[in-house]
C-alpha cells in the first residue's frame, strides 16, 4: 500500500504541485482497475449465483414457525425433571470424556509441538510433525469421530480419541508457533552455559512457553467439552445422543435444559479459566 | 523466592515448602481425577471390539483403496452447496455480530449495566452450541436443506465474530478517537472515523478465519440433514461405500486447503 | 473572547488537578502554559472543549457557558475550537487528507463523510493548508507512513480547517526532536498571527515557551502562580513553578568545562533545559 509512486493520484498532485489539485477522492483500496472491477463483478455474481440457487420452501418454514415458539417457550420453561436421568448420565459422561481428551491431548501434544518447531527440530521430524497437524485440522471432529466409532465401537472411547486427536492438531500448532517467536536470546544464554539438550529445554525454553501452554491447554478444554456435546449424534458418547432424542421426538423443553446445562458449564468454565490465567501470568 | 532469601540458612529452593506441597497435591488431584474418568470411560466400552481394532483398521483401509473417482459427477453440486452455507452464512453472522460487538464493548455499549450482559448472553449461547446441534434444532424447525445449513452456521459464527471484535474494540486507541470528538463531531462520525479504520484489519482477519473453519464445519452439517456435502457422507456410511466415503475426504481435504490458501491471502492482503 | 472562571476539577479518583483557576484569553493572543508533570495543564485545556467535565466553575467561550453546553451545542462550540494533541492522534489508518478533511466533521452530514465527498471549498482549504505545512504532495499517504513532525503538521491542518477561534495545544513538542519542535512551534506561532488566532499551549520546555509565547502562565497543582510576560520568568519564579532548582547550574558547569563552552547547536541547550526541567 505504501507504494505511492504507481498511484496515478500522486503522479497528477507532482505536476500540479505549484496550482494545487481542486478535487480528491480517497485511493482505492486496490490499486489496480482490472483487478478491482473483477473481483466486484465476481463478488456480485457469486452472490447472484449463489443465493438464486437457494430453494426455500416458505410453507416448510411457516409451518416451522410453530415448532420454533415451541422451541423458544421451551428456553423460557426448561424441563429438567423429565429425563433427568438420561441429563445427567450424558452431562456426567461428556465431562470426563472431556477431561480424558484433554489430558491425553496434552501429554501427546507436547513432543508434536516441539517436533513441529522449525528452530528445534531436523527436518524429516519437523515435516513429519506439520503433517499429523495439517491432517488433524483438516476433518471436522465428526467425520473422525464417525471413523473412530466404526473402527473401535460405539461409546466415549471413540469419543475420547476423536477429541484427543483434534486437541492434538490445535495445541501442536499453536505451541510450535509460540515456540518459534519465542526470545532467542534467552534460549542461547542457557544453552552458552554449556547445558546439554534437555537442560536447554528446561531451562532456556520451557519457561518461556508455560504460560501460554496452559492458557492454550484451558481453552481446549473448553472447547472439548462443547465439541463432546456433538460427537454424541455419531454414537461417540456424551450428552449428545440425548440430546438427539430430544431433537427427534420434538421434546423442545428437555432439548432447552440440555443446551441450557451447556451453555452454563461453558460459563462457568470459562469464568474459572480466566481466573487461572490470570494466576499464571 | 523472597522468602528464600531472607531465612537465615541461606539453602537456595526453587519453591518453598507450602509452595511445594501444593504443588504435590495439585497433580495428586489431577492425576486422581484422571484416573477416575479413565476408569469411568473404561467401564462403558467393549474392550473386545477395540482388541479387534487394528484388524478392523486395516479391513476398512483396504476396502477404501481405490476411491470411486466415477461418484465425483454426484459431489460437485453438494460441494457448491457446502461452499455456499459457509459464505452466506457467515456473510449473515457478520451483519448480525457488528452490532452485537459494539453493544458488547465496554467503550462502545450505550450502557453497562443493562445492554452490555445481554450482548455478552448473546455471544456465550451463540459460542457454546456447536454449528452442528444448531443444525439439528433448525432442521427439526424449518426442515431440511441448504437454508438451515446457513442459518446453523451464521447462529453459531454471531458469538465468535462478536467476542474477536469485541475485544478488538476494548484495545483501541482512545486518544484518536478524542481527537474526531474535539473536531465537533457527532456520535456516528466517531464511528466511521475514530473506531472503525481501527478495527478495520481486525475485522478482516476474524472474519476471514471464521469463513475458513466455517467451511470446515459446513461439510458436516448433511449428516444432521442440513445440506453439503455431509449428506452424501452420510449416505455412503450407510452403505459402507467405502470407496466412496474415501473420494469425497479427498474433496474435502482438497476445499479445506483451498480455504486456507484463500484466508491466508486476504489476511496478508489487509494488514 | 475565553474566560475561565472558578475552574475545579476532581476526578473520581479524588486527585484536584485543578484547584480554582481565573484566566482570560484575548482574541489573538498565544498563551504559553508551562508546570510540572501533574500541575493540571492537560486538564485545564481539556475542560476547555469539554474532553473532561469539570467538577464546578464556569467556561465562557464566545458568549456561551461550555460547562452547560449539552450534546448538539456542544459540538457547535467544539467546531470552534482546534486542537492540537502531543502523540499527534492521527488517524492512523488514513490517509492525510481523510486525516486532515476529519477537521470538517461538524459542518458535514453523516453521509457526506461517510463517503468521502467532503464539499468542494473544504478540499480546497485542505489542500491550501497542506501546502502551508509542507505537506502537500503526502495527502496521499496513510498517516502511519509518516514521521513525528509530519503527523505533528497533519495535526496542525487538522485543526485549523476546522476555522477555529481559539487553537488549544497539548504538549505538541513533547515527542519530537529539538529541531522538529522548533519548526513545529514556529509553524503554530505564525499560523496563529496569520488567521489571528488566540492559542493555549501546554509546554514543559520552558525555553521554547519563551521563544515563541508573548504571555506564560505557570501551573502548580492545580493553581496559577504566575501570569505575566516571558521575559519576567526569572529562577525565582521558576523556582515557584517548578520547585527548588539552581536554574543556572547547568551553564555554569558547562562554562568551567571550557572546552564544551561554546553552544555549537542552540537546539542542543534546549534539550538540555528540557532534560532540566
Amino acid at each position: 500500500m505504501g507504494n505511492m509512486v504507481t498511484s496515478p493520484n500522486s503522479v497528477t498532485s507532482e505536476i500540479q504541485s505549484t496550482s494545487l489539485p481542486k478535487s480528491w477522492a480517497p485511493p482505492p483500496f486496490i490499486k489496480n482497475r482490472i483487478l478491482r472491477w473483477g473481483l466486484m463483478l465476481g463478488l456480485v455474481l457469486y452472490l447472484y449465483l449463489s443465493v438464486g440457487m437457494l430453494e426455500v420452501n416458505w410453507t416448510r418454514i411457516y409451518e416451522g414457525l410453530d415448532r420454533g415458539a415451541k422451541f423458544v417457550f421451551g428456553f423460557m420453561n426448561p424441563n429438567f425433571a423429565g429425563r433427568w436421568s438420561d441429563i445427567s448420565e450424558g452431562i456426567i459422561e461428556s465431562l470426563m470424556m472431556t477431561v480424558t481428551s484433554t489430558v491425553i491431548g496434552i501429554a501427546i501434544s507436547i513432543p508434536i509441538g516441539f517436533g513441529a518447531a522449525s528452530n528445534l527440530a531436523p527436518l524429516p521430524i519437523y515435516l513429519f510433525c506439520r503433517a499429523i497437524i495439517a491432517l488433524s485440522r483438516s476433518f471436522q471432529e465428526i467425520i473422525v469421530a464417525i471413523l473412530f466409532v466404526a473402527i473401535f465401537g460405539f461409546g466415549p472411547l471413540a469419543g475420547v480419541l476423536t477429541l484427543s486427536f483434534a486437541s492434538i492438531g490445535f495445541l501442536s500448532k499453536l505451541l510450535a508457533e509460540d515456540i518459534e517467536s519465542m526470545d532467542k536470546s534467552q534460549a542461547e544464554a542457557v544453552k552458552a552455559t554449556g547445558s546439554p539438550w534437555w537442560q536447554w529445554i528446561n531451562y532456556g525454553v520451557q519457561p518461556q512457553i508455560m504460560p501460554r501452554l496452559i492458557g492454550l491447554s484451558l481453552y481446549r478444554l473448553d472447547i472439548n467439552f462443547r465439541e463432546s456435546a456433538v460427537v454424541g449424534l455419531v454414537g461417540a458418547g456424551g450428552i449428545g445422543a440425548t440430546l438427539n432424542t430430544a431433537f427427534d421426538r420434538y421434546e423442545y423443553d428437555t432439548a432447552a435444559a440440555i443446551l441450557i446445562l451447556i451453555i452454563g458449564i461453558v460459563m462457568l468454565s470459562e469464568y474459572i479459566s480466566g481466573y487461572i490465567r490470570a494466576g499464571v501470568q | 523466592m523472597t522468602e528464600a532469601l531472607s531465612s537465615t540458612p541461606k539453602v537456595w529452593q526453587h519453591r518453598n515448602r507450602n509452595q511445594q506441597l501444593l504443588s504435590w497435591f495439585l497433580w495428586l488431584t489431577g492425576t486422581a481425577i484422571f484416573m477416575y474418568c479413565w476408569q469411568m470411560i473404561s467401564e462403558s466400552t467393549t474392550w473386545f471390539f477395540v482388541w479387534d481394532a487394528p484388524r478392523i483398521a486395516a479391513d476398512i483401509g483396504s476396502r477404501m483403496i481405490p476411491p470411486r473417482w466415477s461418484y465425483i459427477s454426484e459431489l460437485l453440486e453438494p460441494l457448491w452447496d457446502t461452499i455456499n452455507i459457509a459464505t452466506i452464512g457467515t456473510m449473515l453472522a457478520i451483519l448480525m455480530a457488528v452490532p452485537v460487538a459494539f453493544l458488547a464493548a465496554r467503550n462502545t455499549t450505550p450502557s453497562t449495566k443493562f445492554v452490555r450482559p445481554i450482548a455478552l448472553l448473546i455471544i456465550v449461547s451463540s459460542r457454546s452450541i456447536n454449528s452442528l446441534i444448531w443444525a439439528l434444532l433448525l432442521v427439526s424447525i424449518i426442515g431440511p436443506g441448504v437454508v438451515a445449513g446457513i442459518v446453523a452456521i451464521s447462529l453459531r459464527s454471531i458469538g465468535f465474530i462478536s467476542k474477536l471484535l469485541y475485544e478488538a474494540i476494548e484495545e483501541i486507541d482512545k486518544d484518536q478517537v478524542e481527537a474526531i470528538s474535539a473536531t465537533g463531531a457527532s456520535g456516528l462520525q466517531k464511528l466511521i472515523y475514530g473506531i472503525f479504520p481501527q478495527i478495520l484489519p481486525a475485522f478482516a482477519g476474524i472474519s476471514v478465519f471464521r469463513w475458513d473453519i466455517n467451511i470446515r464445519e459446513s461439510t458436516v452439517l448433511g449428516y444432521v440433514g442440513a445440506g453439503g456435502i455431509g449428506l452424501q457422507l452420510n449416505a455412503s456410511l450407510n452403505v459402507l461405500a467405502w470407496p466412496q466415503v474415501t473420494l469425497i475426504l479427498i474433496l474435502i481435504l482438497l476445499t479445506v486447503i483451498f480455504s486456507e490458501w484463500v484466508s491466508a491471502k486476504v489476511r496478508h492482503a489487509i494488514i | 473572547m475565553l474566560e475561565i472562571k472558578q475552574l475545579i476539577k476532581k476526578y473520581r479518583t479524588g486527585d484536584l488537578a485543578i484547584n480554582g483557576v481565573d484566566l482570560k484569553v484575548e482574541k489573538g493572543q498565544v498563551m504559553a502554559l508551562i508546570g510540572p508533570s501533574g500541575a493540571g495543564k492537560s486538564t485545564l485545556i481539556r475542560c476547555v472543549n469539554r474532553l473532561e467535565t469539570p467538577t464546578s466553575g464556569e467556561i465562557w467561550f464566545n458568549g456561551e457557558n461550555i460547562v452547560k453546553l449539552r450534546s448538539g451545542k456542544l459540538r457547535k462550540a467544539r467546531r470552534n475550537m482546534g486542537m492540537i494533541f502531543q502523540e499527534y492522534a492521527l488517524v492512523e489508518r488514513l490517509t492525510v487528507m481523510e486525516n486532515v478533511l476529519s477537521g470538517r466533521l461538524g459542518y458535514v452530514g453523516f453521509w457526506r463523510s461517510y463517503l468521502r465527498k467532503f464539499p468542494q471549498t473544504d478540499v480546497k482549504e485542505a489542500f491550501r493548508l497542506l501546502e502551508k505545512v509542507g505537506l502537500e504532495k503526502m495527502f496521499n499517504k496513510r498517516a502511519d507512513e509518516l514521521s513525528g513532525g509530519q503527523r505533528q503538521r497533519v495535526g496542525i491542518a487538522r485543526a485549523l480547517i476546522q476555522n477555529p477561534d481559539i487553537l488549544l495545544v497539548d504538549e505538541p513538542t513533547a515527542s519530537l526532536d529539538p529541531k522538529t519542535s522548533r519548526q513545529i512551534m514556529r509553524l503554530i506561532t505564525e499560523l496563529c498571527e496569520e488567521h489571528q488566532l488566540a492559542a493555549i499551549i501546554n509546554i514543559h520546555d520552558v525555553a521554547l515557551a519563551q521563544m515563541f509565547a508573548e504571555r506564560i502562565v505557570g501551573l502548580r497543582e492545580g493553581n496559577i502562580v504566575y501570569d505575566g510576560h516571558p521575559d519576567n520568568l526569572k529562577p525565582d519564579v521558576l523556582t515557584e513553578i517548578y520547585g527548588e532548582e539552581d536554574w543556572t547550574a547547568v551553564r555554569k558547569n558547562k562554562a568551567k568545562k571550557g572546552t564544551e563552552s561554546e553552544f555549537d547547536d542552540e537546539s542542543l541547550s534546549e534539550e538540555h533545559m528540557a532534560e532540566m526541567m
